[in-house]
């Protein structure tokens, strides 16, 4: 066989996988959108579940979702950015440091269901903050750091020394040649990076059901006042989200339209996870050529 | 002529390795300096150890003196930030900000705290003017540098550099990336920059040293070799490797 048969062999071959890739995903999404598309109504969106009757919706295991995301972020990006600022910038290179990264390595690799049941050791029962929100969110910043840290460090190293070192020699302390330079340039990369982990906590259903647990109380969706038992935006509920929602009425659904309302809070599910992706990309786009001031 | 820069018994190393040997050397105030030998001689690394720059490598050792101004500047009580604030760098690569042409020249002022808009205006005006780029972009300030020809991204570097007011102006093969043209164009605006700054110019370029300074240092293997008037040292040189290194011989 010469040189050019083979060539040809390998793009072939390497065009077939990709086209099954694609028609995989394509497939995947297809089922998934076609069998719950039509379920979906403002109505189903925003009312609440019925436990044996049919008609039920996924209102507040929607707003759960969104708002445990929330929190979530609040204590991720903080710990993350400053997590990943320390490794890329002033972690010296030598044991520690490297036994710190092995272990943001194992961390987000962990199995979710372990993470819950940390969460659920620790968070819910050690220190008391019961099935809530609050657990929740400990747990998915546990499962989510990992990458934040990693997003940080990668964006930072993305900038070219040259840069850096132009800064520096201009007599800017390395702190401001960090945020002034530094993050401005990286922003792009973090940002997508933080936005794609919000798709994935979103997603999250095992980590959360030890932590957050499986039920949501009733909601009053008049009080916004978090300290009010009722209120949805009290943080020390518990809150069942959408993805447990899902695994939990096709596990144990007694309503007669589970099947339905399974497909449908899947479609939006993923089409939630899909928005996060497309505003994800628009987003790291805008803030490069505002940042860069390339029109 | 005064001497702004004295190199007293330099000594430095990369881990084991010694980049320098023994280098004294005292650099003349307001007039130009280059540096020339082969890769490796460690010009540059002299370059950089007279604005601290050779600090952010690991494992770098410095032993003798470094004086700027009479001031010692690695001894403890000195402020790097300062130093660098004084001692400014243009390097081989241009490397501006991903940013407008306006902040990449305010960058360096406004982030040593001046706020005031005028006074901001007056600074890039004035920098960009020293590095003859004020004609050729002052109506698209806001314009990305990137959006610059490479010659003009250097020049912007040196513009970006003198905004904040330094007394000395390091350059690193400042020209070696650029075409012939941009070449002559920086040497025209270094040769006015002499009388307002002292510059240290380290270059590839023989004939560039020639053409653009008044003093030539001549190093090989860490050590000068030589260092006398740059008119001395092309067409009479005292050490037998110098002659053979500017008449093409090695290097």
């Amino acid at each position: 066989m010469n040189a050019k048969t083979a060539d040809k062999i390998a793009t072939a071959v390497i065009i077939a996988v990709a086209a099954f890739i694609v028609l995989l995903l394509i497939g995947l999404l297809g089922y998934i959108l076609v069998r719950g598309l039509g379920h979906i109504s403002f109505d189903f969106l925003t009312s609440a579940p019925e436990t044996i009757r049919a008609g039920g919706g996924i209102g507040p295991q929607l707003f759960n979702s969104l708002f445990l995301l929330v929190l979530t972020m609040l204590i991720t990006i903080p710990l993350g950015l400053g997590a990943g600022i320390y490794m890329s910038e002033y972690a010296p290179v030598n044991r520690v440091t490297a036994f710190i990264r092995l272990v943001v390595e194992v961390l987000s690799s962990f199995p979710s269901i372990v993470v819950g049941l940390f969460g659920l050791l620790i968070f819910v029962n050690l220190f008391e903050f019961g099935f809530s929100l609050f657990s929740g969110a400990l747990a998915l910043t546990v499962f989510n750091l990992p990458l934040m840290v990693r997003i940080t460090e990668q964006g930072l190293r993305s900038v070219p020394q040259a840069q850096k070192e132009a800064s520096l020699a201009l007599g800017l302390t390395k702190w401001k040649t960090i945020t002034s330079v530094m993050l401005p340039i990286a922003i792009p990369v973090i940002l997508t990076g933080t936005i794609l982990a919000a798709g994935r906590v979103f997603g999250e259903a095992a980590a959360l059901l030890f932590t957050a647990g499986m039920s949501s109380p009733r909601l009053d969706f008049s009080d916004w006042n978090p300290l009010h038992d009722v209120s949805p935006l009290n943080p020390f509920r518990p809150a069942e989200t959408l993805a447990v929602h899902i695994w939990k009425i096709n596990s144990e659904g007694l309503a007669p339209d589970a099947p339905e309302i399974a497909a449908g809070a899947s479609a939006v599910l993923i089409l939630t996870v899909l928005l996060f992706n497309l505003v994800a990309r628009w987003l790291g786009r805008y803030m490069y050529r505002k940042f860069t001031a390339i029109k | 002529m005064n001497s702004i820069i004295e190199i007293k018994d330099l000594n430095l190393y990369y881990g084991e390795f010694q980049a320098l040997r023994n280098i004294s050397l005292e650099i003349p105030e307001k007039a130009i300096t280059a540096f020339i030998g082969p890769s490796g001689c460690g010009k540059s690394t002299l370059l950089r150890t007279l604005n601290r720059m050779n600090d952010m490598i690991p494992g770098t050792r410095v032993e003798g003196t470094v004086s700027i101004a009479g001031r010692s500047i690695y001894s403890n009580d000195v402020d790097v930030e300062t130093l660098r604030k004084r001692v400014g760098m243009v390097f081989q690569q241009a490397n501006p900000f991903p940013k407008s042409i306006y902040d990449n020249v305010a960058y360096g002022p406004r982030l040593h705290g001046i706020t005031d808009r005028k006074r901001l205006d007056e600074i890039v005006e004035k920098s960009l003017r020293s590095a003859v780029l004020w004609h050729e972009v002052k109506d698209h300030l806001k314009r990305s540098a990137l959006s610059m020809s490479g010659g003009q991204q250097q020049r912007l570097c040196i513009a970006r550099a003198l905004a904040v007011e330094p007394d000395i102006l390091l350059m690193d093969e400042s020209t070696s990336a650029l075409d012939p043209i941009s070449t002559l164009k920086i040497e025209e605006l270094v040769q006015e920059l002499k009388n307002r700054y002292t510059i240290v110019m380290v270059t590839h370029n023989m004939h560039q040293a020639a053409r653009v300074s008044q003093q030539t240092v001549f190093f090989l293997g860490g050590e000068v070799v030589e260092y006398s008037e740059t008119k001395q040292l092309f067409s009479n040189p005292t050490d037998k490797r110098t002659e053979d290194y500017i008449s093409g011989r090695f290097g």
